[in-house]
C-alpha cells in the first residue's frame, strides 16, 4: 500500500488559512482599540485586558483537560474572546474580577459546553457581557471619565437621555466615559480597515447595521452621527456581529442580520429603559441565525429558480 | 424485597421527575429562588402526591376509564386544598412565598403523570413507594436548584449569610433567567454523571399517556 496517496473527496487544494491565522488578524485589528484604551483609562485597562485574556485561555485549557478532549486553548480564539470581553467592561477596579467571572461564563458555559468553537449559538464575549450586566448591574455601570483625575460619571448615551450633549469629535476620538474599548470610534475603524484589507470580514453586516441605525435616528429626528459613534455600536458592529460562528453565511442573510441588529439596538436605545441595546440586539439576532440561514440558502449553480408552490 | 426498593429509588435517580422526566417545570423554575422555598414546594407536592397515589390506587377499579382524568383531578384538588389550609394556618410565611404555586399543584404534571402511569395500574403498597420516591426526587432537585440560586443570587443559604460580606451577589440567579441557566447546567451535569444509567424515555416508558389518548380519539 502506498501510504503517500490520499484518497478522499474534495476539496483537494488547501489554503494556509486556519482558525489561528484568522484569530491572529482579529487580534491585530484590536490593537489600536487596546492602545487607546490604555492611553485613556491608564494602567487599569491593561490589567483588565491581561486578566481577562489569561483567564479565558486558562478556562478553555482546563475544560479540555477535565473532559479529556483535544486541546484547543492554543488556537487564539479564547484570546480574542478575552480581549473583546475586556474591551466591553467598565474601566474600574471591580472589572478585574468581573473579567475573570465573565471569562468563565464565556468560555465554559457559552462556548465549550455547546461543543467548542464553531458550535456555540451565542457570541461568547457578548453573552458573558450580558450575563455580567444582568448579574452585577451596579458594578457593570460604574463609569469614570477619561484622563488622569478620573471621577465617576455617566456615559454619553445615558447623559443624552437627560438632555446633555456630548461633542461628536470627542466621541470619535474616544475621549468619553464608557467601556474600556468601545469609546474610540477612530481605533475601531482602524481595526475594521485591517479586517477588510485582510479579507477576514465583509462589509455587509457592519454597513447594514450602522446604516439602519442612522436611518432610524434620522426618521425620529435625532442626530444619526451621535448614535453611530456612541455606546458599543461600532465595536459590536465590527467585531461582535461579524463573528463567523454566530452570524449568517450568505450575503442576503448578513443584510437581514444587520438590519435586525439596527432596529433592535435603536428600539432599546430610544424606547427601552436601558441606555444601550447593542449587546441585547446581538444576542437576540444570534438566536435567529439558524433560521436566517435556513431561508437564505442560495440557488445552486445552474439550478432552476424555485417556482412559487 | 428487591422490587419495592426499586420502586422507591427509581424516582430519585433513574426517573428523577426534574432531570430525567422533565415534568413540573413551572414550579421548578418559579419558586426555587431560595433553598427554603424549594424545600417547601417539594414537601407540599410530596404530601399531595402521596395522598393522591393512595386514593387513586384504592379506587382504580371503581373509577370508570372514560372519566378518570376528572376523577384524578378532583382527588388531587382535595389534597391540595388540605395542604393549602395547613400552610396558611401553620407556615404563613412559606405560604406567602409560594403564592399561586400551591393551588397550581392541582395541575402539576408529576402528580397527574404518576396517577395515570402508576397508581391507576398498581396496588396501594407500590403506589406509596412510587409517590415517596418521586416526591423525594422532586424535593431533592428543587432543594438543589434553590440552594444554588440562593447562594449565588442572595449570598445566603436558608437565610444564613455565606458571602462573608465580600462575595458580591449575582442578582441574575434569583431572576427567571438564572433559574433556566441553573436548571440547564444541572441537567447537563446529571446526564454526564448518569450516562447510560438513567432510563431512556421511549413510547413504552413515556409518562405522557398518549397511547390511551389516541385510543379515545379513534
Amino acid at each position: 500500500m502506498n501510504k503517500t496517496l490520499t484518497v478522499n473527496s474534495s476539496p483537494h487544494i488547501k489554503d494556509s488559512i486556519n482558525t489561528t491565522n484568522i484569530m491572529l488578524d482579529v487580534i491585530i485589528a484590536l490593537i489600536p482599540a487596546m492602545i487607546i484604551s490604555i492611553y485613556l483609562f491608564s494602567y487599569i485597562a491593561a490589567v483588565i485586558i491581561a486578566v481577562t485574556v489569561v483567564s479565558s485561555v486558562f478556562f478553555e485549557w482546563i475544560y479540555n483537560l477535565a473532559t479529556k478532549q483535544k486541546q484547543s486553548a492554543g488556537d487564539l480564539s479564547a484570546v480574542v474572546t478575552g480581549i473583546l470581553l475586556a474591551l466591553n467592561l467598565p474601566p474600574s477596579a471591580s472589572s478585574i474580577w468581573l473579567g475573570a467571572v465573565g471569562s468563565l461564563i464565556a468560555i465554559i458555559i457559552v462556548k465549550m459546553i455547546f461543543g467548542g468553537i464553531g458550535h456555540n449559538i451565542f457570541n461568547p464575549a457578548m453573552a458573558a457581557r450580558v450575563f455580567l450586566t444582568v448579574a452585577f448591574s451596579s458594578q457593570m455601570t460604574s463609569w469614570i471619565s477619561t484622563g488622569a483625575d478620573a471621577v465617576s460619571t455617566a456615559t454619553p448615551l445615558a447623559m443624552a437621555g437627560n438632555g446633555i450633549v456630548t461633542s461628536n469629535l470627542d466621541l470619535f476620538l474616544g475621549n468619553v466615559p464608557g467601556c474600556i474599548g468601545e469609546t474610540s470610534a477612530l481605533a475601531l475603524l482602524l481595526g475594521l480597515a485591517w479586517l477588510l484589507i485582510r479579507k477576514i470580514i465583509t462589509l455587509d453586516i457592519p454597513l447594514t447595521y450602522v446604516a439602519t441605525v442612522a436611518v432610524f435616528a434620522l426618521l425620529i429626528g435625532q442626530d444619526p452621527l451621535f448614535h453611530i459613534l456612541s455606546g458599543g455600536l461600532l465595536i459590536g458592529a465590527v467585531f461582535m456581529a461579524t463573528d463567523y460562528v454566530t452570524s449568517p453565511m450568505t450575503r442576503k442573510g448578513k443584510i437581514i442580520f444587520g438590519f435586525g441588529l439596527g432596529i433592535i439596538t435603536m428600539g432599546i436605545r430610544v424606547y427601552g429603559n436601558l441606555p444601550e441595546g447593542v449587546s441585547f440586539a446581538i444576542l437576540f439576532m444570534n438566536v435567529l441565525v439558524p433560521l436566517i440561514d435556513r431561508y437564505t440558502i442560495p440557488r445552486s449553480f445552474g439550478g432552476v429558480k424555485k417556482k412559487n408552490a | 424485597m428487591k422490587k419495592p426498593w426499586k420502586e422507591f429509588t427509581k424516582g430519585i435517580i433513574r426517573e428523577n421527575p426534574i432531570f430525567v422526566l422533565v415534568l413540573g417545570m413551572c414550579p421548578t423554575l418559579a419558586v426555587t429562588t431560595s433553598a427554603e422555598n424549594g424545600l417547601g414546594m417539594g414537601a407540599a407536592a410530596t404530601v399531595v402526591l402521596l395522598g393522591s397515589n393512595i386514593v387513586i390506587a384504592l379506587l382504580r377499579k371503581v373509577i370508570p376509564d372514560k372519566i378518570r382524568i376528572p376523577a384524578y383531578i378532583t382527588i388531587i384538588a382535595g389534597f391540595v386544598t388540605v395542604i393549602q389550609l395547613l400552610l396558611k394556618a401553620y407556615l404563613p410565611d412559606l405560604d406567602k412565598a409560594l403564592g399561586i404555586f400551591i393551588p397550581l399543584i392541582v395541575v402539576n404534571c408529576i402528580i397527574l403523570a404518576r396517577a395515570e402511569m402508576f397508581a391507576s395500574k398498581n396496588n396501594v403498597g407500590y403506589s406509596i413507594l412510587d409517590a415517596l420516591g418521586m416526591g423525594v426526587g422532586f424535593t431533592l432537585a428543587l432543594l438543589l436548584i434553590g440552594s444554588i440560586r440562593e447562594i449565588l443570587g442572595s449570598g445566603t443559604i436558608f437565610g444564613m449569610d455565606v458571602s462573608f460580606g465580600v462575595i458580591p451577589q449575582a442578582t441574575l440567579f434569583i431572576l427567571p433567567a438564572g433559574g433556566f441557566l441553573i436548571l440547564g447546567l444541572l441537567m447537563a451535569l446529571y446526564n454526564k454523571l448518569t450516562k447510560g444509567k438513567s432510563q431512556v424515555v421511549d413510547c413504552a416508558t413515556c409518562p405522557v399517556p398518549c397511547h390511551t389518548v389516541s385510543k379515545e380519539v379513534s
